[in-house]
């Protein structure tokens, strides 16, 4: 077909039929995108439910039940269905005491923001898991925070005590270099991925420095609490 | 029916081998590279892109009269579009772990030349039964080319397939397979195997034809 010949078609024909094809396919569209929502929301909010509730009994030695509050500047409130901001989870054993809290952290990786979970025993007052949530760290190396034995052993009893004031940690959680680690809230970093390894420590630092003073003075309103 | 417009066992095949979408036809290698890194991610991709290209496919073999060519790409889209936000929700309702593993690139098949391509090349000039038999040939090939990418990756970098460990904690994984390096030389290992063969059995064709004339 040569120039002449397109141009010619063109001036031709009528807008309708385009119209009618594009509107009637995107009416399709919008009805099968609607439907396949419909039937799946459900299942995709099971499927959060649990991946937070396997998240919380991973941090939270024993829990089996958990209940979602928010912190705000006043204290500590239920969380309502579907809230965002400062979610902690109390987590509660078979005879509904409380095992523990768990909450979130976040911090740059290597590649990108790594997400985590961590669980706070008020008891022992320190960190016994930490799970990650969410990461793209380079496989082999950087995702080992997930998977190395040695690194996750970090997580079993690390040290997280408020100092005197009760408004900071009395000490700063920190990622020291591979094989140095003397002080019970000091993390061991993997050889080989200390920037991932950094991160998590800066993640669980500035979690635990902004939300342990806040959640400190409630940890009996929580243990009463049952769910 | 005339052998022209027949549904052959070519109709299936040509994805398989002589026109496979990733070996022959070199389309989609930004998936393919970038999810191959284990067995069941690529495996995932192909599947859900197998998905997307028969069904697509389809309707677009179905409302090929309807649809005029000056907005036949936008169209396209639309519908390409359509089953992939449904392979979204759908592969969020199966495993959250298989939807945060695949990333972006499930909603990425929008843009996979070999949907748009078969969509443009094929679908819109074929009736709708030898649309989805060539839809599903070039799907399985497609997957199969990822499969055998995202399983050598596996075996290779993490000493494991399917997250299944193969040979004991004494093996020292090669981690620049599962990097973004490793995805382009098995990538490129595979070309090299794939035509060398391709060209033995040409020549074989070529010999034992000479020899049929001879005698």
């Amino acid at each position: 077909m040569t120039g002449h010949e397109i141009r010619h078609q063109q001036t031709r024909t009528s807008p309708w039929p385009m119209f009618a094809a594009l509107g009637g396919i995107a009416m399709l569209s919008g009805f099968l995108v609607v439907l396949v929502y419909q039937v799946t929301r459900p299942m995709i909010a099971r499927n959060q439910r649990q991946a937070i509730m396997a998240a919380i009994s991973r941090v939270i030695p024993g829990a089996v039940r958990n209940r979602a509050f928010v912190v705000t500047d006043s204290g500590l409130r239920p969380a309502k269905k579907g809230e965002t901001g400062d979610i902690i989870y109390a987590g509660y054993d078979k005879d509904g005491k409380l095992a523990g809290i768990a909450a979130r952290a976040a911090a740059q990786g290597y590649a990108d923001m790594i997400y985590m979970l961590y669980g706070y025993d008020p008891k022992c007052r320190c960190i016994r898991g930490m799970k990650v949530l969410k990461m793209t760290e380079t496989p082999g190396l950087g995702d080992r925070i997930k998977t190395d034995p040695a690194f996750v052993a970090n997580f079993e009893a690390l040290d997280a005590r408020l100092d005197e004031s009760g408004r900071k940690l009395a000490h700063p959680i920190v990622t020291v270099k591979h094989g140095s680690k003397r002080h019970p809230w000091e993390i061991d970093a993997i050889s080989g991925a200390t920037i991932s390894s950094r991160a998590v420590g800066k993640a669980l630092n500035a979690s635990a420095q902004r939300l342990l003073p806040k959640i400190a003075p409630y940890i009996d309103t929580l243990r009463e609490s049952k769910p | 029916m005339s052998k022209k417009d027949g549904i052959t066992w070519e109709t299936f095949a040509d994805g398989l081998w002589r026109d496979n979408p990733v070996l022959v036809m070199l389309l989609g290698l930004c998936p393919t590279l970038a999810v191959s890194n284990s067995a069941i991610n690529s495996l995932s991709m192909g599947l859900a892109t197998t998905f997307v290209l028969i069904s697509s496919g389809a309707l677009i073999s179905l409302l090929r009269r309807f649809i005029p060519r000056q907005v036949r790409i936008a169209t396209y889209i639309v519908i390409i579009a359509t089953f992939v936000t449904m392979v979204d929700y759908t592969i969020q309702a199966i495993s959250l772990d298989l939807y945060n593993a695949l990333g972006a690139f499930i909603q990425l098949i929008v843009v996979n030349c070999i949907i748009l391509g078969r969509a443009e090349a094929y679908a819109s000039k074929n009736p709708l039964g030898k649309t989805v038999v060539n839809a599903l040939g070039m799907g399985t090939g497609f997957t199969l080319a990822l499969f055998t990418l995202g399983a050598i990756r596996e075996i290779l970098g993490a000493g494991s397939l399917f997250g299944v460990d193969l040979f004991g904690p004494s093996f020292e994984p090669w981690v620049v397979m599962i990097l973004p390096p490793g995805g382009f030389i098995v990538l490129s290992l595979m070309l090299l195997a794939f035509n060398f063969i391709n060209a033995r059995a040409g020549r074989k064709i070529e010999q034992s034809e000479g020899c049929s004339h001879a005698a």
